[in-house]
């Protein structure tokens, strides 16, 4: 495992805001678009193919109902 | 209305088609399609020495639209084979790529960025003028045997040999053959007659191909459009052909009805609202879905299969056609050696391992970049809409934008490689194609790597930076010699640098060009194994 799971920030919360912050006043259109854009951004920073496999793997198991992940939870 | 240039054959009756059952005609080679694949490998057998029997079904080439981006790989090839200097001549000479986002220039790539190549980067030539090209080649040859209006019906495997039957205006006939190479196409008969699955991804996207004549002022460039004004939602490609003919493909619905969308007064609104006048004609028009797959295993026994035959790819990239004479000449000189009992039947198996790779990769790449083209889902569209945006200001996403990568000869990961046992830093390593630099000859011809290597007459040769004496070399091996006191030099200091390159280096290059082992200290006993291992022999 190459992904850090432990926080990297001094101040999580903040790190958190910031992100939140970022879609007030968004439509739900606007808010994929710029998430979107970030990943993409992120990804590049990220510059890791291991690691992007990884970040997917983790954020793709909590997703609900996805066909293409073993163990994801229904509700 | 549409024309096409298109060449005529004549059907004649061959002997053998009167020989009583008994007494049916045998072949080492038949090769079965007269394609660009079956002719450029029919070509290269014959000039290895190898009589070949080529059979086609048609008796003209010309019909449809087809390829138009024959790759520098594809002009070495042709050119070693006696007609690259003509394809290059006829064809349209580019290296520029352009890629849009609406009317906007996102950026440009050169596929050709240094001096000191014999080839261009691309061509672009009508696929009829290629074939003619190769079957006026081909007529040079007594070697070959060409056979319009023959059609493979039957194929039966026995121990040792096949049995074709062949369909003709006459009648059919049969005949036995020690080899038979399928190369008749993405329909391929002979696929169907083995029952060979032939599988992969079929895309449902519809694209439009035009081809109109017009007297334009457009750079000899790639320009592909995402969303352009013109053709807003979609994406759009403008090519240049010779004979003041240009390319274009645009993008339609999924859903778009394609006999409709093929009527010509429903295409040229489309062209004239791109071209922004109303001055051109159509040559040809049709509308193209694409498929990504290939079969399973190149080699059944003794059919191989080659050129769409055995794989298909989307044409982003323009890899169908040279990612098939690739097959060609990756095949023409081990079925040669082979059949001249040079080389055991093994060397053939590396056919397999190296272009089914290879296959693999084009796949992939032309996969990529349909996929860009036409994602799948919304966010799959968020997404590509995002690298588009963010290209505009970041070389990242530029670098995302996939409009077509164009076709590379693949680097094989392939048992015939001796493995680098010295320290190199750069040149091509094993089983990467060899690269062309500017060299002089004895008496001050300026001429190029690739034409050295043909002069060397085609078979194994070793690529020598002279250091002292010349190294003994084995019978199948021809020098090339580059130095002070070799037939060969370097001035530009070029080649060198291309093959990081020290006094005495040398690397030692297939039948086929591709780099088989290189050494900083070679000596004859390692050129011996190595030349054996690049047979097949481990
Ligand atoms: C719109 C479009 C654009 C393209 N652009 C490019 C490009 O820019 N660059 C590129 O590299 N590729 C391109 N391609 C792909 C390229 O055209 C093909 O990959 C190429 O023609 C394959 O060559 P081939 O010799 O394997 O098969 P084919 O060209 O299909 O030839 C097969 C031959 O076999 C013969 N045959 C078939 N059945 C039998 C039978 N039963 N008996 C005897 N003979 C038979 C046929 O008559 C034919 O002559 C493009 C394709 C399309 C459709």
């Amino acid at each position: 495992m190459r992904l850090v799971t432990q926080s990297n920030f001094s101040n999580p919360d903040a790190a958190f805001r910031l992100v939140v912050e970022a879609h007030r006043g968004l439509t739900d259109e606007q808010s994929a678009s710029l998430d979107t854009a970030l990943v993409l951004i992120l990804a590049n920073q990220v510059g890791d193919l291991e690691v992007l496999r990884e970040a997917i793997a983790l954020a793709k198991r909590h997703l609900v109902g996805d066909p293409s992940v073993r163990g994801a939870k229904t509700i | 209305m549409l024309q096409q240039s298109s060449y005529q054959f004549s059907y004649r009756r061959c002997r053998e088609q009167d020989l009583p059952d008994a007494a049916i005609a045998h072949h080492p080679v038949v090769v079965v399609g007269a394609g660009p694949v079956g002719l450029t490998l029919a070509i290269d057998l014959a000039q290895r020495g190898q009589s070949v029997v080529l059979i086609d079904d048609a008796d003209r080439i010309g019909e449809g639209s087809r390829a138009i981006c024959f790759s520098k790989r594809s002009l070495e090839l042709w050119d070693r084979l006696g007609v690259g200097g003509r394809m290059v001549e006829k064809g349209v000479v580019w290296s520029v790529g352009r890629v849009f986002h609406g009317d906007s220039e996102l950026y440009q790539f050169n596929l050709l960025p240094e001096d000191g190549h014999k080839m261009p980067a691309f061509v672009n030539l009508q696929q009829y003028y290629a074939e003619a090209y190769l079957v006026d080649r081909v007529q040079e040859l007594p070697l070959i045997d060409l056979r319009w209006r023959n059609k493979i019906v039957g194929l039966e495997q026995h121990n040792d040999r096949a049995i074709l039957t062949l369909e003709t205006p006459d009648g059919s006939y049969r005949m036995t053959a020690t080899y038979v190479v399928a190369c008749d196409g993405a329909r391929s008969t002979v696929r169907g007659l083995l029952g060979v699955e032939f599988s992969g991804q079929v895309f449902e996207d519809q694209f439009l191909i035009a081809d109109v004549r017009m007297t334009a002022e457009f750079p000899t460039e790639r320009w592909f459009w995402f969303d352009p004004t013109f053709h807003a939602g979609r994406s759009a490609l403008l090519h240049r052909q010779p004979d003041d003919i240009w390319r274009i493909d645009l993008q339609l619905d999924r859903d778009a009805d394609s006999v409709e969308e093929r009527r010509p007064d429903n295409v040229r609104p489309r062209i004239e609202r791109m071209l922004g006048h109303s001055n051109f004609e159509f040559t040809w028009i049709s509308i193209y879905k694409f498929q990504c797959r290939r079969i399973d295993r190149f080699i059944h026994n003794c059919v191989i299969f080659a050129g769409d035959a055995a794989h298909q790819v989307s044409p982003f990239g323009a890899r169908g056609a040279n990612s098939g004479l690739e097959d060609a000449e990756n095949l023409a000189w081990k079925l040669a050696c082979v059949l001249k009992g040079s080389a055991s039947q093994s060397l053939l198996e590396s056919y397999h391992i190296e272009r089914s790779a290879a296959a693999d990769e084009n796949i992939r790449e032309s996969t990529r970049s349909t996929d860009f083209m036409a994602p799948g889902t919304k966010q799959q569209a968020r997404l590509r809409q995002a690298v588009l945006a963010l290209a505009k200001d970041t070389d990242f996403a530029k670098r995302m934008v996939n409009g077509g990568r164009l076709s590379k000869p693949s680097i094989y990961e392939t048992p015939l490689s001796s493995p680098d046992t010295d320290a190199w830093n750069g040149g091509p390593r094993p089983g990467t194609s060899m690269v062309d630099a500017p060299v002089v000859t004895g008496d001050g011809q300026a001429i190029y790597l690739t034409d050295a290597f043909i002069r060397a007459g085609g078979g194994f040769g070793l690529l020598e930076f002279a250091k002292g004496a010349a190294l003994q070399l084995p019978d199948q091996v021809s020098s090339i010699r580059v130095g002070t006191h070799a037939p060969y030099s370097d001035p530009r200091g070029l080649l060198a640098i291309r093959y990081d390159a020290t006094p005495g280096s040398a690397y030692l290059l297939r039948p086929d060009g591709y780099v088989a082992a290189r050494f900083r200290r070679p000596t004859p006993a390692a050129i011996e194994a190595a030349v054996s291992r690049a047979c097949g022999h481990v």
